[in-house]
């Protein structure tokens, strides 16, 4: 072949459609920000029927990791993702169709070896970098703030 | 004499079956399969066992067309894309024939020809069975996500075919033949971008045609198609522009990821992908109209992408492979 890589690595870049992204963001804004006043709606609803607002908060998460693992069991998360994109990645419901959809994926493998063991999967790395990252804050915040506040 | 190799006597494709999955039923070429299931699980309970059920019944399709039993067949070749080519050795476990799996990734319709038409010619063999077979569900637990993990596919993503084919080369019988064939060499130029297989395979490609070109000194007018395998609309773009640059214009060039489905309503981004295209689309489409007298003297090379999941993590780039088979409607 007469063309070198740096040459085809210039053609494939014009000959690959770029997504739309325009039209991905609004998509994600959409149905993302669907998803976040869902959860906004739900904690108010859990403080009105006498939530303390930690709990209703806590109760708000609860419930949509619950209602997008239902509906990734459904297989209906997956659709919608198909237009939101990050609208579906982002907020915590992506992070219960990350560890549900594998879960449902490897259970042909068993409930120990495949279920159990590939769970984690995609969800994983959030896991291990989200404690190590909350770790390192909390030292931080230890020794720059004031003993006994 | 050695690259290109022209065989004694032209090798019959004598008989040919194809099974497909819903969306393939669905698509342009659907009423020409042998059998479309609507169920992709193939009334199994793993993708795998479907993959393998899938593969058995394009089989027993072959065997009753042919009306010969597994015996008579002197050897099977075939390949897959899940780990250990399983889904074809598990189709042949509880069937008598001499089996050789092969793996080249979605180039294991040709090259499984290519095998089966040297092996008759060189005498020892009568007939060879070539298989190829990919399922969508097997190939993204193996390449990618989980099923219902919500993602969103690129513009230059594939997608994979739900399909296995055969195709039954025989010493003599009714073609059309195969004339020639040529092994493809492995061609690399640097994609990491396992969404964008189009790219990594176009290069070998256009390798396997210039190289044909130049040593039988064919020409492209000289084909009625030059069928790829799945290239994609990307891949396809690119092979035009890299054999542009050999100064070979590519006038009547058709890819099997391109024909199998309607890219725009069935939403498969850059087109289809996976072993079972270009098997599929050689059984449902190319070799019935070889048959018909609509098509006379085709290349069909199917091109495949020799990554795994783990070279992917390791930044590696994509090796591309494309072998050639020469197939004519009459003995010329």
């Amino acid at each position: 072949m007469k063309i070198n890589k740096k040459e085809y690595s210039y053609m494939v870049e014009q000959a690959s459609p770029p997504s739309h992204l325009g039209k991905n963001c609004l998509w994600a804004f959409i149905i993302g920000g669907s998803i976040c006043t869902l959860g906004e709606w739900l904690y108010k609803f859990y403080k009105n029927i006498g939530f303390i607002m930690s709990d209703a908060r806590l109760m708000a998460s609860i419930s949509l990791v619950g209602l997008a693992a239902v509906l990734t069991g459904l297989g209906w998360y997956s659709r919608l993702a198909k237009k939101a994109g990050a609208g579906t990645l982002v907020p915590i419901t992506g992070f219960a169709n990350a560890v549900v959809s594998p879960a449902m994926e490897f259970r042909a493998e068993g409930l120990i070896t495949g279920t159990g063991t590939k769970m984690f999967i995609i969800a994983g790395p959030v896991i291990v970098y989200g404690i190590l990252a909350s770790v390192v804050y909390g030292l931080i915040l230890f020794f720059i703030s004031p003993m006994g506040r | 004499m050695g690259r290109i190799i022209t065989l004694k006597k032209p090798v019959a494709i004598t008989t040919h079956s194809c099974v497909g999955g819903k969306k393939e039923g669905q698509g342009p070429l659907g009423e020409y399969f042998d059998i479309i299931s609507e169920d992709n699980y193939f009334g199994q309970e793993s993708w795998e066992k479907a993959e393998t059920e899938m593969l058995k019944r394009s089989f027993y399709t072959i065997l009753k067309k042919r009306d010969i039993k597994p015996q008579d067949i002197d050897v099977a070749l075939g390949g897959d894309l899940c780990n250990q080519i399983t889904s074809t050795a598990f189709c042949y476990r509880d069937i008598p024939v001499p089996f050789l799996g092969l793996y080249g990734a979605c180039s294991a319709m040709a090259e499984s020809m290519v095998i089966g038409a040297c092996l008759i010619n060189s005498g020892g063999v009568d007939n060879a069975l070539c298989s190829a077979s990919s399922h969508f569900a097997t190939a993204e637990r193996q390449f990618r996500t989980p099923l219902d993990y919500g993602g969103k596919r690129t513009p230059t993503a594939q997608w994979t075919v739900t399909g296995a084919a055969h195709a039954l080369l025989e010493r003599e019988g009714k073609g059309p033949f195969i004339t020639r064939v040529m092994f493809g060499r492995i061609a690399d130029l640097g994609i990491k971008d396992a969404n964008n297989m189009g790219a990594a395979m176009a290069p070998a490609a256009a390798t396997t045609l210039k190289e044909f070109f130049t040593l039988s000194g064919e020409k492209v007018e000289n084909y009625d198609a030059i069928y790829t395998g799945d290239l994609g609309q990307v891949g396809t773009d690119l092979l035009k522009q890299l054999l542009m640059h050999e100064n070979i214009e590519l006038t009547n060039h058709k890819d099997c990821g391109l024909i199998i489905f309607d890219r725009e309503s069935q939403q498969v981004q850059a087109g289809a992908s996976g072993c079972g295209c270009s098997g599929c689309v050689l059984s449902s489409h190319i070799l019935p109209q070889l048959e018909a007298g609509n098509l006379h003297r085709i290349l069909f090379m199917a091109t495949g992408a020799l990554l795994s999941p783990t070279t992917t993590m390791q930044q590696e780039s994509i090796p591309g492979i494309a072998h050639l088979v020469e197939i004519v409607a009459e003995k010329e």
